[in-house]
Formats: C-alpha cells, structure tokens, sequence
C-alpha cells in the first residue's frame, strides 16, 4: 500500500472547484484511493460528497493512500495536484 | 375541439404579449410514501436505486450539453452527485438497516445535507443541488416525472407551483411560448426575469395546477387572462387583439415625449454586458439601471479591479454617448455573498443590505468605485453611479464624498426606502439625481414582502399611499431643481407611467421589451392628462380604483397596449 503526506495548498481548502478537480483525478487514475485528516479515519476519495464534506481547510495536512499497480506513480500526481493553489488557476 | 368546454380564468399578467400552445406542466417535487415497504432483500433494492441515479445523471448531462454556458456547470455537478460512490454506499446502509427505497434514498441525501449545512458558506449551498439529485431519483423510483422544467420537445406554455429563478434563466422565448404560476407575485424574479426574456406570463393563476398537462391554452400576459381549450373564436380574438397591440406599438422610436413634446427619457434596466449589447440595439435612450450584481455572485472570491473594469468598459462602450446609471452592489442576507457574508439576519430585507453592506465592506465598495472610475476614464461615457438602499442624507453624503473623490461625474442615490421619500429634498441637496426603485419602495411602504404572493394585493403599484409616498419624493426633486427617475417595474406599466409622469418622474428604466408600449402610451397623453391622471389616482382609495379611474381617462389606444 502506497501513502503520501501533503499540505493542501488552495486557498478555499479541498473545497468546491478543488475538490471537484482531485476527485476527478482519483477517478482518473482508476484506483481506490482514500484520503484522512490527521488522526482522522480514512475515506474514500473518489466521492465528491465525502472529500468536501471532510472539510479539508488550505494549509492542513491530508495523507492520502492507494492500493494497485501504478499506484507510486498515481499518488505522486495526487500529491503534486493539492500542493497547488487549484483555485487560483 | 368543443366549444363547449373552454373555460377562462385570471391571474395577474405580469408581462405582456399573448400565447397559445400546449400546456406543460412543472412537477412538483416528490413526497416519499409514507407507508412505503420496508426492504427484504439489499442487493435487489441498490440494483433499482443505481438504475435510477445514474438515469438522473444521464438526464442531467443531456440537459447540461444543452444549456447555456453560464448553467452547464450546476447541471454537471448535479450529474456527479448522483454519482457519487459515497452518495451510493450510504443509501446501501440505509437499505441494509431495512429502510424503504425512497426513505433510504432521502436518509442518506439529508445525512450529507446535515454535514453540508453545519460546514457552513459554499457547503451550505450545495445542499439545494443535493436535495435537487435526491427529488428526481425519488420521481423516477415512483415511476413519476423528474421535477423542475422538462425539456421540452415543441414550443409549450409553462404551468408551475412558482418557478425558481435558476429555472427561468434557462428558458428561451422560442421553446416557452409563456409563463403560469400558482404563486408568485408581480414583482417576484420569474416575473421580472420574464418580461427581460419577452416571454408573456401570468402569476396568482390559481388553478392551473389542476389543468390536465397537454391542454391547449390561450393566454394574455397583459391582462392576465388565460383560456382553457379555447374555441376557434376565442383564439382568434387573441389574435386580432394581438394585432391590434402590434399595431399600436409600430408608432416609432424616437426620444420618448408626451403628445405635448415634454421629454421623458425612456432607458433600459440590464443586467450583464450581453444585456447591454442587446439593449443598445434598441432605441432606447440609455441604461436606467445596470444591475452590477452578476459580477459578485456566486463567486468564491471578490472579482479584481481589473475584471470589473473591463467589463464596465464593455457596457459602456455599448451605449457610446447614452448615459448608463449603474448601481453599485446591491447584495445582503437575501442575496448573499460567499466573500463578504455578514451572518444570518432574522429579517434579511430589514437587514444589512445595499449600501449598509457596502459601509461594512469598505474593501469591496472602494473596488467597485475605483473599476467604475477606471472605465469611465477609458471612455468617457455618460456614467452616472447610483448607491442601493440609502435611508439618510448622511449615508448619501458619506457616499457622494466617495464616489466624487474619484473624479466620476455624476453621484445618485436609489429611494426605495419611505425616509427617503420622505426627506428627498435633504437627500438631493448632497446628490445629483435619484432613481426611485418601486418594488422596494412598495414592500416597505406597505410593510408586505414582496416575495410572498399571497400579498400581492398590499403590493400594488397602484395602491393610493404608495403613489403618495412617489409624489413626496418627487416634491423635493422638484425643489432642488434635480431629476428623479424610476427603474422599478411600475416604470414599465404604459397606464402607470403616465401617472409617474403626471407626479413628476423624469425618466423610465424598464425591462428593453416594455419600452415601445410605454413610448406609444405617452405619445397619446398631454403632460396636463398626466397630472390629472395622478391626481384622480391618489385620490381613490384602492388600487384597483385609482387604475379604473386611470383608465376612464385615457385614449383608447391605451387599451390595446395593455
């Protein structure tokens, strides 16, 4: 099992066009990726409805996690994506 | 077709021009039975609820490949939560734990909808797209039609409950022949959003929820007649009277003016830079009223300077040298803003609004301005900026002081509120101009909401106190030797401009579609016919009185406009 570690850089938090971006890239990748805040239980981050309403604010700490083949490489695109200010863009 | 079974009833016409078609009606959302089976068997049961979310989500995305740029992405995201594997393996929880289809459906909606709502801001408006997924599910687990506006495959009359405004503003006037409502007032958005579409429509039609869907309907936006399975006569009639209104209002384009040559300017109320391309087509004398909130809502964050000016550039580009009166931001609890919310307020109309919001958030105010100085810079225009919601001369200094230290030519305020009525000669000491805004102005005049149909009466234009309320403002434009307009929807009615004008109104600001009416009804009438028009309608006691005796004086064409 792949994990990675990331602060999440958009100012609004994993919110609204943010989150919508991320969860269109889990679902992308084809994997089942969880997403948890810290000390949080893990949920399942290809639902829109789940990953806004874990309410991830801009500069805290999610550690995201999948399982596969590709899933190294899958994470590293995922950490790469929230350590932007997607709503910025 | 029988003859025999036509049958005519009334609502109130709130924008003119008249229909005939097919009657569709807007199903109302759907109430899970309440003595629905419990489920036996779980994985049966998730089977149906896939099948109907991901029919929803189909419709949706057709519906979103359909619409127009600024709805696509509503429709899109509804289309992702009714797919949304979180959204499924909650209602799989409610079906094991033995819930109903459709109460499993809803347990599971309304425990997001609780999350949502105690996050707050953005979240808590996700909640209506939510319960919107969870509606049309549940229609099409009961085997009924999705609520909310079909798409229509011919041209139809639209019957509805009341119709919210995001609905609306994905009509066209070439698919929806016109407009019904149960509910709804003359001032509510459907209406207004309809006559900006030219579309006819009809609110407080009480009964047409029972008219049989597919029904041809007759009906006159302007009087607020509607006609079941009209005989061959009776359509004809429309016809003619809808000949006769054509007729009536070919009677040019000019400046607007009564019969005896006194100018009264005849301007637009818009609301986005396409409003504004639209609108300058036409002959109309300029912008009344450019309502800048578009810019503002929905939005996470506040536009910059830059975006703002460019599109007040774009608008007032537009118009060349025709003035165009913009309002700055009119937001507050009704209308609220994710960037500057100030909290709920437990009466939002009597709140912190308009220009009292703007006072709080100097920041956005101050950017606003400083777009609107930018563009008039670049252009040059004819621009003349008006503050929403002014109660005191002090808020109206406070503001003028602003608006003129950044060198824009012209500084007004909006009377929508009684005090300001009352003390508008105080008011235009310290200002240029003011527009009166009649739906507010009526609202809190009458202390009756004007988004409560049911006391639509209370909120006639027509009603004797509010014309006196108009009469006292326009007494202390007089003295102060400064102009008053109107940009409220009475401005568009061809009866009731003569009596604005009879009062002392300088100027009419209305949806683009009325103008031609109202430029021919004061074409027919003498300033002099006007001001006896006022004085009988403030001296009736009803609305419906001071009207009739509006009307008894009046040419004949006026009948036909209406």
């Amino acid at each position: 099992m792949a994990t990675r570690q990331v602060s999440i850089a958009s100012s609004v938090g994993l919110h609204a066009r943010p989150a919508s971006l991320f969860v269109q890239a889990v679902t992308a990748t084809g994997l089942p990726v969880t997403i948890a805040k810290e000390g949080g239980n893990p949920v399942d981050a290809r639902s829109i409805l789940v990953v806004m309403a874990l309410g991830a604010k801009h500069g805290e700490t999610v550690t995201i996690t999948a399982e596969g083949e590709g899933a190294e490489a899958a994470l590293d695109s995922l950490v790469e994506l929230l350590s932007r200010d997607l709503d910025a863009e | 077709m029988t003859g025999q079974t036509s049958a005519t009833f009334h609502g109130i016409g709130v924008s003119a021009g008249t229909a005939v078609g097919p009657l569709v009606v807007v199903a109302a959302p759907p109430t899970p039975p309440a003595d629905e089976a419990p489920t036996t068997d779980a994985a049966q049961a998730g089977v149906l609820v896939r099948a109907a979310l991901e029919a929803v989500a189909t419709g949706l995305e057709a519906r979103a490949a359909k619409a127009e740029a600024h709805a696509r992405p509503i429709l899109e995201a509804g289309a992702m939560m009714a797919r949304d594997p979180g959204l499924v393996a909650s209602i799989d929880g409610q079906l094991q734990g033995g819930l109903g289809l459709t109460t499993a459906v809803t347990a599971a909606v309304e425990e997001y909808c609780a999350m949502f709502e105690s996050l707050g801001g953005y979240m808590a408006e996700r909640v209506t797209d939510l319960r919107d997924v969870r509606d049309r599910a549940v229609a099409r687990l009961l085997d009924q039609p999705e609520p909310g506006i079909p798409s229509l495959s011919e041209p139809s009359i639209l019957a509805a409950q009341d119709l919210a405004p995001a609905e609306t503003a994905t009509l066209t006037a070439e698919i929806c022949l016109g407009i019904i409502t149960a509910a709804g007032g003359p001032t509510s958005h459907t209406a207004i959003l309809a006559a900006q579409l030219g579309i006819p429509a009809i609110v407080q039609a009480v009964g047409i929820l029972e008219v049989p869907a597919g029904s041809i309907v007759a009906m006159d936006g302007g009087v607020g007649e509607i006609t079941v399975d009209p005989t061959a006569a009776e359509v004809q009639l429309l016809a003619e009277r809808k000949r006769r209104r054509e007729a009536a209002l070919a009677g040019g384009t000019g400046k607007g003016s009564t019969k005896d040559g006194y100018p009264v300017a005849l301007l637009a109320n818009i609301g986005t830079a396409e409003d504004a391309r639209k609108a300058a087509a036409l002959p109309v004398e300029g912008v009344g009223l450019f309502r800048t909130e578009f810019l503002f809502l929905d939005r996470e964050t506040m536009p910059t300077v830059e975006e703002q000016t460019a599109t007040y550039i774009e608008v007032f580009e537009a118009f060349g040298d025709r003035r165009v009166v913009v309002r700055t931001l009119d937001a507050g609890a009704d209308k609220p803003l994710k960037f500057a919310d100030l909290g709920p307020e437990e009466n939002p109309a009597l709140g912190r609004r308009g220009l009292r919001l703007g006072m709080v958030r100097t920041d956005i105010l101050d950017a606003q301005l400083q777009a609107l100085a930018a563009a008039y810079q670049a252009t040059k225009a004819d621009v003349r900026v008006m503050a929403p919601m002014v109660a005191t001369q002090a808020e109206a200094v406070w503001f003028a002081d602003r608006v003129r230290a950044l060198g824009l030519p012209q500084v007004g305020v909006m009377i929508e509120v009684p005090a300001a009525a009352i003390r508008s000669k105080g008011i235009l000491y310290h200002v240029d101009f003011a527009s009166l805004g009649t739906n507010d102005l009526s609202q809190y005049t009458m202390a009756a909401d004007r988004m409560q149909g049911e006391l639509a009466d209370l909120l006639s234009p027509w009603e004797p106190a509010l014309l006196d309320v108009i009469a006292l403002a326009c007494d202390g434009g007089a003295e102060m030797g400064k102009p008053i307009g109107v940009c409220g929807e009475a401005g568009g009615d061809p009866a009731l401009a003569l009596v604005l004008v009879g009062l002392g109104v300088k100027s009419l600001s209305m949806a683009p579609g009325k103008v031609p009416a109202v430029r021919t009804s004061l074409a027919a009438h003498s300033l002099h016919t006007c001001q006896q028009m006022a004085a009988a309608a403030r001296a009736a006691i009803t609305g419906a009185q001071a009207k009739a005796a509006v009307m008894a004086m009046a040419a004949p064409v006026l009948a036909d406009l209406l």
